[in-house]
């Protein structure tokens, strides 16, 4: 749109195909979450460790704040808990730190159904924690929460 | 009944097995159920990149435990996680269930414990691998490539379409 007024700085319009980008060290993991997530009409970009991820979203070391205006890339963030160098934990953190992509969803994922571990993540400001492997009906319920939450 | 209903059958049936005998549990049923026209190959691809990182982390824990100065068991235990995480992943449930043993012996830092579980998982590894590419090769779109093969050589009494 040309002329005055800034577009909406949401990541609001999606649509039906929210962008998610998906951290997860294991590349099995990596392949299956991206073709659940497809399989549900988003669109995706994949990390492989924490580092990769916040670069990603222009939150890397070397980048001096070169997020764009105020709109956040993506739509939902879903991320392994054990990584090395980074837990997802710690990436978590990093993201609700962000002015910008606080807004954004963080989704865990874990193989270990721990109490604490969900705790202390839904209370980092998490929006969900999820239990590996998987499967599609995960993802759909998992796709319905956010677009409950955009209207 | 004709060639292509012989080998759904046999598909079928040995898939079944593989379920019954735990070589696969649900999970691996997920990831079939995920394999559409736009990803036709998921399983076999999947599974492919499951057996090279198989490969490599059994060489990775067999390195680490031959270390004669005073095995990492860490080092092991993030192998295994890691073989764990993806065996579970892709439905393979012999493999995860060693795995579990042998996350408890790296943890007591038992290295005989330990060599056992890695002889295991090798074991169970190559099983799974040998019936997974059983059932691959009895997969419908390998079937029609057969179909079509036996009827140009005239096994077949049905012409394909």
């Amino acid at each position: 749109m040309a002329g005055g007024g800034c577009s909406k700085d949401t990541a609001a319009d999606f649509g039906d195909q929210p962008h998610v980008l998906a951290v997860d060290d294991n590349l099995i993991d990596r392949k299956l979450v991206e073709k659940l997530l497809r399989n549900s009409s988003c669109k995706v970009t994949t990390a492989e460790n924490g580092l990769r991820a916040l670069e990603y979203l222009g939150l890397g070391n070397d980048q001096r704040s070169t997020l764009e205006g105020t709109v956040s890339k993506v739509n939902l963030i879903i991320t392994d808990y054990c990584m090395p160098g980074m837990t997802g934990y710690e990436l978590l953190k990093k993201i609700k730190e962000s002015s910008v992509l606080k807004e954004v969803p963080v989704v865990i994922m874990s193989s270990e159904n721990s109490p604490t571990r969900i705790s202390q993540c839904l209370e980092e400001g998490a929006q969900m924690f999820m239990l590996k492997p998987l499967k599609q009906s995960d993802v759909k319920q998992l796709k319905c929460h956010l677009m409950k939450c955009r209207s | 009944m004709d060639v292509v209903s012989q080998l759904q059958r046999q598909f079928i049936d040995y898939s079944a097995s593989l379920h019954r005998e735990g070589f696969v549990d649900d999970q691996f049923t997920q990831l079939q159920k995920l394999q559409d026209e736009n990803s036709p190959d998921f399983v076999v691809e999947v599974a492919s990149l499951f057996f090279e990182d198989c490969e490599k982390l059994i060489n990775n824990m067999a390195r680490a435990l031959e270390q004669q100065q005073g095995v990492d068991f860490k080092q092991v235990d993030a192998s295994v996680h890691q073989l764990k995480g993806s065996s579970s992943s892709i439905g393979a449930m012999r493999v995860k269930n060693v795995c579990i043993n042998f996350r408890s012996f790296c943890e007591a830092q038992n290295r005989e414990g330990c060599l056992r579980c890695l002889q295991q998982v090798t074991h169970e590894y190559s099983l799974l691998k040998s019936k997974l590419q059983t059932l691959f090769r009895m997969q419908p779109s390998m079937m029609a490539v057969d179909c079509v093969l036996l009827s140009l050589v005239g096994l077949g009494n049905r012409s394909v379409v």
